[in-house]
């Protein structure tokens, strides 16, 4: 097996987890309901919680401990796709974010079920559970909001298109693909993304949304390879704030 | 000393999920496995949700109990291996979940879509005329319902 290629995967679905996990929990006493305070913020804790069950793989193979590697690198060190880094924006942009990112993330998962690496495929049959209850709740407001009023439909429509460039990112390929495919621990990017297509344009047919020709769009590419928009430093910076006044400390 | 399984485990009802105290991690379904090399004890747990953040304390618990029956050698490892599912809590963890007010799972196929959250046995009053407010409550494992004939909000330990 491939080790290199295997912890290149892990770092970008670690790092994905860990930043929309931080972006999830800014709605912490934001939201626009109570009960989307609280989705947000549990949303938050359950990936948070999978980031760093993915950093304790990365540690059993040679990594550093998950808070050293969360909180001690720099915005370029960071794996994640673009699109989990943005700012939340106002609701609707979080509510499209939270889509098209989850529903990727739902089938990524549902892939690795299968991976032939035995801890990931452990984890991933797990983490599939609870990211359901993601998936319907982003499917159950954009279904209500995409068809509610003019102005939710056309907010909806507006951050849908901003997202979509950034959301074709979460895809960039990996200079591992072929290596993850032939060893069976990942059947790569493109499979991936087709997926996800078809089942983003079933929930979206239910809505007065349209989705665009993705292949019309230009992806946003660059985080996969720690090249990010400047939203990031700030973002690390914020999340690792306590950690580095006293990264000794006992908690 | 000469220790069973069945003996560990008859003394782990006594750590409660740290959330549910009426609730003990045998019945929660959450210990995996129990291995006893002459007077080491390995207990495996697995948690309910990947980020509970209880795992730490579930941890120290069950090493302080075992300690407290003499036995000095603990180790708690978490593992996916056995992953945790709502099916696993026992039929006393259910009857204890509903006696706290707290609506047990319903029995799942492992595929849980969102049907099964609907019409769920209203803990107060038993009827199953009830709604869901949000799949997301108060800890990762409950969401919110409320009861349309006794009026009353109400959580649930949600199907995974």
């Amino acid at each position: 097996m491939n080790e290199t290629a295997l912890k290149e995967l892990l770092y970008k679905m670690a790092d994905d987890q860990l930043i929309i996990g931080h972006r999830n929990s800014e709605w912490t006493g934001m939201g626009p309901l109570l009960e989307e305070d609280i989705a947000f913020s549990s949303m938050a804790q359950d990936k948070v919680g999978q980031s760093h069950a993915l950093y304790q793989i990365l540690h059993s193979l040679g990594e550093s401990e998950p808070d050293t590697i969360a909180f001690t690198r720099n915005a370029e060190q960071f794996h994640n796709c673009t699109l989990t880094e943005l700012p939340n924006g106002e609701y609707d942009f979080s509510l499209i974010r939270h889509f098209l990112f989850d529903t990727a993330e739902a089938i990524r998962f549902e892939l690795l079920t299968e991976s032939s690496y035995t801890p990931l495929a452990q984890l991933a049959k797990k983490i599939q559970g609870e990211i359901r209850y993601h998936t319907m709740h982003a499917n159950t407001w954009i279904k209500q909001l995409g068809t509610a009023t003019e102005e939710s439909i056309s907010r909806l429509q507006s951050s849908l298109d901003k997202a979509l460039p950034y959301a074709l990112g979460i895809f960039e390929p990996s200079p591992y693909e072929q290596e993850l495919i032939a060893d069976g621990i990942f059947p790569g990017e493109e499979v991936l993304k087709e997926k996800w297509t078809s089942r983003i344009t079933e929930i979206l047919s239910q809505t007065s949304l349209q989705l665009p020709d993705l292949n019309s769009i230009e992806p946003e590419f660059g985080g996969r390879t720690g090249k990010h928009t400047e939203h990031l430093q700030p973002l690390v910076e914020e999340m690792s704030e306590v950690f580095r006044i006293d990264p000794g400390a006992e908690w | 000393m000469y220790i069973t399984e069945e003996q560990i485990l008859e003394w782990l009802q006594e750590v409660k999920d740290p959330e549910i105290p009426v609730l003990s991690l045998v019945d929660l379904g959450v210990i995996t496995d129990i291995d006893i090399d002459d007077h080491r004890v390995r207990v495996t747990i697995t948690p309910t949700f990947v980020g509970c953040p209880a795992i730490d304390y579930m941890k120290q618990d069950i090493s302080d109990v075992l300690n407290s029956y003499g036995i000095d050698h603990v180790d708690v490892v978490v593992s996916f291996e056995k992953s945790w599912n709502s099916n696993m809590i026992t039929e006393k963890g259910r009857k204890a979940l509903k006696d706290f007010g707290l609506a047990p799972p319903p029995k799942h196929n492992l595929i849980v879509d969102i049907d099964i959250l609907e019409r769920i046995e209203c803990p107060n009053c038993g009827s199953t005329n009830t709604i869901l407010n949000s799949p997301f409550g108060p800890t990762a494992c409950r969401s919110i319902h409320h009861c349309n004939d006794c009026k009353e909000t109400f959580e649930q330990f949600k199907p995974v």
